[in-house]
C-alpha cells in the first residue's frame, strides 16, 4: 500500500501545489464574504497610534554634534565643495570655476577616450555640449559634482561589501536584509533626521544619495562573484592559488561585466535622487525641476530632466566602455596619442581659465527654451488627443482587477490575511518562506498601518506583475539582439533618471489622480532595472550552450524557454527582486499622485511634524512588504525545479 | 579613424587660435559695492510660489538697500525650522499655522521667535471649478452637496462622491468634516499640489465635476477663479476637538518667524523682516510675474519694488 500511495504522490507532485494554492484562495474568498469588515484595523488620515506618537516624540533623540558624524560631515562637505569649485561654482576669488566649460568638455572626453573608446569620447563631448546648449551648464555641473561624490563614496563602501557578501553566505544573508531596508525605506523618512545629523548642505544630500544608491553595486558585485563557475575556482585552487590570488586573478576578472552593471545602476540611482535631494537644498538640476513644477511648468521641468538623462547616459556609456575594454598595455603609438591628447586638454583648460568665452558657456543658442516649448506642446497634444480614452482604461483596470484585489486584502480580518499569506508562503517556499512571512505579517500589524499597507500591497502586486512580464520580455529581446539593446538603453536610462513628476504631470491629466497613475509611475521606473539585469543574464549564457540547442533544431521559443531562461535563472531572480524593490521605492511618489495609503502617510509625515511617527511607521511597513514579498519569491524560486537539467543550471 | 583623430586635433588647434582674441576672465569684475554692516542673511525658501514672492522681495531689498549677502536655501518647512537651531536659517517669511512647530522651536527649544504678520491672509477650504458654480449655483452651499454626490463619483471613491484632498503639508479636517456633516463623500488623497492643480485644469477644460481641498493665496487663481464652498462658518473654538469638527477652516494670519540668534544680532536685515508687511494683492502681483510671466524672482521683485517704493521705505524705516 505504502509504495502505491508513494508513487501516486510522486505522480501528482507538480499539479498538487497549484491545487493547494487554488483551494487556499477559494477558501479565502469564501471567508472574506463571511467575515468582511471585521478586524480590518482602519486608521484615519490624521489619526495616530501610541506607537506613532512615541516615534514622533523620540525623533530627535539621535541628536547632533556627535564627533564621528561631524567628521564625516566635514569630510564629505569638503569633497563636494572641492568638486563644485573645480567644475561648477565661482571659486578662489575668481568669477568662474577653476575649469571652465571648454576644459571640462576636453577633460571628460579625454578620460572617456583613455579609459573607454573614441566613440564614447565623442558621445561625452556631444552630451556635455548639449546640456550647455540647453542653458543648464552650471546646474548640470553642480549635479555632476554631487553625483560624482555620491557614486565614489558608494563604490568605496559597496565594492568591498559586495565581494564579502559574494564570498560568505552569512554576510550575504545579512547584507540582503540591510540592502532591502536601504532601498525600500523611503528617503522622506530619513531626510529630516539626516539634516539634523549632518546639517543642511551638500553632506546631507550626498549621504542621502549614498544610502539609496549603494545597494545595487553591493548586490550585483555579490551576485557576480557567486555566479563564477565553481570549476574555475577549483581549477585555480588546484593550481595552488591562495584565497587572495583566486579573488584577484579569477573571481574579480570573471565578474567584471556584471560588477559594471552594478556600478551603472548605482549611477542611475544616484541621479534619480537629484530632485529629492533638492528638498534639502542640494544644488543643481533638481532645483530647476522643483521650481518649475511649483508652477506646473512641464516644459522647463522636462528640459532640466532631459539634462539629467543626458548626464546619466554619458556616465553609463563611459563606465560600460571602460568595463568592456580589455586590460592590455598601450602600444607606443597609442601612448604618443594619449600624450598629445593630454597636452590638448591642458591647452583647453588654460583657455577655459583665461578667456570668458571658454569659461562661461555662451548663451547665444538657447536650445533650452525651444525644448521647453516643444515639450509643453507635445504634452498638451497628448492630453487633448487621448484624454477620454485613457480614463476608460483606468476605470476598466481599477474596477476589474485592482478594486476586487484591494477589497479582498483590506476587507478581510487581518488575521485571515496573515494566515493566508503564511500558508501561501509555506506551500511555495516551505519553512524558508513561512517563517519570514509570519514575522513580517506580525510586524506589519505592530506598525499600526495595516489597512494602508494592504491598499499599498494591492497596487504593488499589480505593478510588480506588470514590471516582471514587461521586463522579462524586453530583457530577453535585448539580451538576444545586440542592436535592440543599443536602441532600447537610452529609453531605459530615461525611465530611471527622468524625475518622475515630469512625466507624471501628463499622466495626471490622462488618468487623474488615482492608484492607476501610481502604478503607471512605478512601472516606468522599475521596468528598466529588470530589463537590464535580465538582458545581462541572457547575454551571459555561454554561446556554446545556445549553439548546441540551435544545432539540434530547437525553435527560438524553445531556446529561450528551455535554455536561456533556465541558465539565467539566478539573474532573473535578482531581476524580479530589484523590480519589486524599485516598485516599492516608488510607493511614496505614488502617494503624491493619488495612491494614498502608505505613500501618502510617508509624505505627510515628512511635511507635518506631528505625523512624523506615523510616516516612519509607514516607511517601515513598506520595508516589511518588500521583505515579505521578496522572501516568498526567493523561497519559491529555490524550491522550484526546472524540467530537464541543463549544465549551466549549476552555475 | 586615424584621420579622424588628426582632424580633431587640427580643429582644436584652429579653435584655439581663433579664440585668442576673446575677452579675458575677470576683466570687467565689478568693484565691491559699499557693503553696510549686514553680513550674510540666510533666508529659507519653502516650496510654493507665494512664499517665493515674499522671499524675492525681501531678498532683493536686503541686498540692494542694506548690502546684505542674501543666501536663499530651498527647504521644506520643518527642515527650515530645524535650521533655526543650527544657525543655518535666519528667517521663514510665510508660515501657515504650524502650531506644533511653534511649540517645539519657540516655546520648548527657544531657538526661534515670532516677528508678526506678513499681512497676507490665508484661506483653506473646499472649492469647485468655475463652470460648476455657474451651472449649479446652489452647489456653493454645503447643505446641497449630497444632492450632487453622484456626479463626483470616480474609480477611487468607492461609490460615493469624491472629495479630493491635497498637499500632505497641511492639516486637514476633511475626514471628520465629511463624517460630522453626514456627507455622502469619500476623502481621496491626491497627495500633492501638482495633482490638485492638474485635476482642476482638467475639470474646467473638459467640464468634469470636481470637489477639492484648496487654499488662497495661490498663483493658480490667476489662471482659474475657483469657487469656494460655504461650510458652516468658523467660530473660535469650534475646531478644538479634531474628531468633532463641523465648521469651516479658520482664517490663517500668515506670519514670519526668525531665529533667536538672528533677532539678537542687530542685523538691519532683522528690522527689515520685522517691518515687512504687505497684502494678498501685492503678493499675487509678484507671484503672477514669477508663475505666469516667467520672470526670475529677482526681476519680479525689482519690478514690484519700483512701483511700490513707498511701501519699501516703510519697511526700511525711512518714512
Amino acid at each position: 500500500m505504502a509504495s502505491i500511495t508513494g508513487s501516486v504522490e510522486f505522480e501528482v507532485r507538480r499539479p498538487r501545489r497549484s491545487v493547494i494554492i487554488g483551494i487556499l484562495l477559494v477558501v479565502w474568498v469564501a471567508a472574506y464574504f463571511l467575515l468582511r469588515g471585521i478586524d480590518t484595523l482602519v486608521l484615519g488620515g490624521q489619526e495616530t497610534t501610541a506607537f506613532h506618537r512615541w516615534l514622533t516624540d523620540h525623533r530627535d533623540d539621535v541628536g547632533q554634534g556627535n564627533a564621528v558624524f561631524d567628521a564625516i560631515r566635514v569630510g564629505v562637505d569638503h569633497f563636494v565643495v572641492l568638486l563644485q569649485n573645480v567644475l561648477a561654482q565661482p571659486s578662489y576669488g575668481r568669477p568662474v570655476p577653476v575649469i571652465g566649460w571648454l576644459g571640462v568638455v576636453a577633460l571628460a572626453a579625454y578620460l572617456a577616450w583613455a579609459f573607454g573608446s573614441w566613440k564614447v569620447a565623442l558621445l561625452t563631448a556631444a552630451g556635455l555640449g548639449f546640456v550647455g546648449l540647453q542653458g543648464l551648464w552650471q546646474e548640470s555641473m553642480d549635479t555632476l559634482s554631487l553625483t560624482i561624490a555620491a557614486v565614489l563614496l558608494s563604490l568605496l563602501v559597496a565594492i568591498p561589501l559586495g565581494i564579502w557578501a559574494g564570498l560568505s553566505n552569512r554576510a550575504f544573508r545579512v547584507a540582503t536584509l540591510v540592502l532591502d531596508l536601504m532601498q525600500t525605506l523611503p528617503t522622506f523618512v530619513y531626510l529630516a533626521p539626516l539634516t539634523l545629523f549632518f546639517a543642511i548642505g551638500p553632506a546631507a544630500a550626498t549621504i542621502a544619495t549614498v544610502i539609496y544608491a549603494a545597494p545595487p553595486a553591493v548586490r550585483l558585485t555579490a551576485h557576480a562573484i557567486r555566479s563564477v563557475p565553481l570549476e574555475s575556482v577549483e581549477a585555480a585552487r588546484s593550481l595552488g592559488s591562495t584565497r587572495g590570488q583566486t579573488l584577484t586573478k579569477v573571481l574579480l576578472p570573471m565578474s567584471r561585466s556584471t560588477v559594471v552593471v552594478g556600478i551603472n545602476q548605482t549611477i542611475m540611482a544616484a541621479l534619480s535622487m537629484v530632485t529629492v535631494a533638492a528638498l534639502i537644498d542640494a544644488p543643481g538640476l533638481g532645483q530647476t525641476v522643483l521650481t518649475a513644477l511649483q508652477t506646473l511648468d512641464v516644459g522647463v521641468a522636462f528640459n532640466a530632466g532631459l539634462a539629467i538623462v543626458v548626464i546619466a547616459i554619458v556616465l553609463d556609456r563611459v563606465t560600460t566602455a571602460a568595463g568592456d575594454r580589455p586590460w592590455r598595455t598601450a602600444s607606443v603609438r597609442r601612448k604618443v596619442l594619449l600624450g598629445a591628447g593630454a597636452v590638448g586638454v591642458l591647452v583647453a583648460i588654460w583657455f577655459s581659465r583665461t578667456y570668458v568665452w571658454a569659461a562661461e558657456f555662451p548663451d547665444t543658442v538657447n536650445l533650452g527654451s525651444r525644448i521647453a516649448v516643444i515639450a509643453t506642446d507635445v504634452t498638451n497634444w497628448v492630453q487633448d488627443t487621448f484624454g477620454g480614452f485613457t480614463y476608460g482604461v483606468r476605470d476598466a483596470v481599477t474596477n476589474g482587477l485592482l478594486n476586487p484585489l484591494e477589497a479582498l486584502l483590506t476587507g478581510s480580518p487581518w488575521w485571515l490575511v496573515a494566515a493566508v499569506v503564511v500558508a501561501l508562503a509555506a506551500v511555495l517556499g516551505g519553512w524558508r518562506g513561512a517563517v519570514p512571512a509570519a514575522v513580517c505579517s506580525g510586524l506589519l500589524v505592530a506598525t499600526g498601518v495595516w489597512h494602508d499597507s494592504m491598499i499599498t500591497l494591492a497596487s504593488t502586486l499589480l505593478a510588480t506583475v506588470v514590471v516582471v512580464v514587461v521586463g522579462l520580455a524586453l530583457g530577453v529581446w535585448a539580451g538576444r539582439k545586440h542592436r535592440v539593446d543599443t536602441w532600447i538603453r537610452p529609453v531605459l536610462d530615461a525611465g530611471q533618471t527622468m524625475p518622475p513628476f515630469v512625466y507624471l504631470v501628463p499622466f495626471l491629466a490622462l488618468f487623474g489622480s488615482s492608484r492607476f497613475t501610481a502604478i503607471a509611475a512605478a512601472v516606468v521606473y522599475a521596468v528598466p532595472v529588470t530589463t537590464k539585469i535580465v538582458a545581462d543574464g541572457i547575454k551571459a549564457v555561454p554561446v556554446a550552450t545556445v549553439e548546441a540547442a540551435n544545432s539540434v533544431g530547437s525553435s527560438s521559443w524553445q531556446v529561450i524557454s528551455k535554455v536561456q531562461l533556465p541558465v539565467a535563472r539566478r539573474a532573473i531572480t535578482l531581476a524580479v527582486n530589484q523590480g519589486l524593490i524599485y516598485v516599492l521605492a516608488m510607493v511614496v511618489v505614488g502617494g503624491l499622485v493619488g495612491a494614498g495609503a502608505l505613500g501618502y502617510d510617508v509624505a505627510a509625515g515628512f511635511a507635518q511634524s506631528e505625523l512624523y511617527g506615523k510616516g516612519l511607521a509607514a516607511g517601515l511597513a513598506i520595508v516589511l512588504l518588500g521583505v515579505l514579498l521578496d522572501r516568498i519569491t526567493q523561497a519559491a524560486a529555490r524550491t522550484r525545479k526546472f524540467n530537464g537539467t541543463v549544465r549551466g543550471d549549476k552555475l | 579613424m586615424n584621420k579622424l583623430r588628426y582632424a580633431g586635433v587640427l580643429t582644436a588647434a584652429a579653435l584655439a587660435l581663433a579664440g585668442c582674441g576673446g575677452e579675458k576672465v575677470g576683466a570687467d569684475e565689478p568693484a565691491a559695492s559699499g557693503a553696510k554692516d549686514c553680513g550674510t542673511f540666510n533666508l529659507a525658501v519653502n516650496p510654493w510660489v507665494g512664499y517665493e514672492a515674499n522671499a524675492a522681495v525681501v531678498g532683493y531689498v536686503a541686498s540692494k538697500d542694506l548690502g546684505c549677502t542674501v543666501v536663499k536655501k530651498n527647504l521644506k518647512e520643518e527642515i527650515s525650522w530645524q535650521g533655526f537651531g543650527t544657525g543655518e536659517v535666519d528667517a521663514v517669511l510665510e508660515n501657515w499655522g504650524h502650531e506644533d512647530l511653534k511649540k517645539k522651536y519657540i516655546e520648548d527649544q527657544k531657538v526661534a521667535v515670532e516677528t508678526g504678520s506678513t499681512g497676507v491672509k490665508g484661506v483653506i477650504g473646499w472649492y469647485v471649478p468655475p463652470w460648476m458654480a455657474a451651472k449649479y449655483p446652489d452647489i456653493t452651499d454645503w447643505k446641497n452637496l449630497n444632492k450632487y454626490a453622484a456626479q463626483f463619483k470616480t474609480s477611487e471613491s468607492g461609490g460615493k462622491g469624491q472629495l479630493l484632498d491635497g498637499d500632505p503639508s497641511y492639516v486637514t479636517n476633511d475626514e471628520a468634516l465629511v463624517k460630522n456633516l453626514s456627507l455622502n463623500y469619500k476623502v481621496v488623497q491626491s497627495g500633492s499640489e501638482t495633482a490638485l492643480i492638474q485635476a482642476f485644469r482638467d475639470a474646467e477644460k473638459n467640464k468634469k465635476p470636481l470637489l477639492a481641498y484648496f487654499y488662497e493665496p495661490q498663483w493658480f487663481f490667476n489662471e482659474l477663479k475657483l469657487v469656494k464652498i460655504d461650510l458652516p462658518p468658523y467660530k473660535s473654538g469650534c475646531d478644538v476637538d479634531p474628531a468633532k469638527v463641523a465648521c469651516d477652516y479658520p482664517p490663517y494670519d500668515l506670519d514670519k518667524v526668525v531665529s533667536k540668534k538672528f533677532a539678537d544680532s542687530g542685523s538691519p536685515a532683522y528690522d527689515l523682516v520685522k517691518n515687512f508687511q504687505w497684502t494678498n494683492e501685492d503678493q499675487n502681483a509678484v507671484a503672477r510675474m514669477i508663475a505666469v510671466d516667467k520672470l526670475t524672482p529677482d526681476a519680479a521683485a525689482e519690478k514690484w519694488v519700483k512701483d511700490n517704493q513707498s511701501k519699501v521705505d516703510t519697511w526700511l524705516g525711512k518714512k
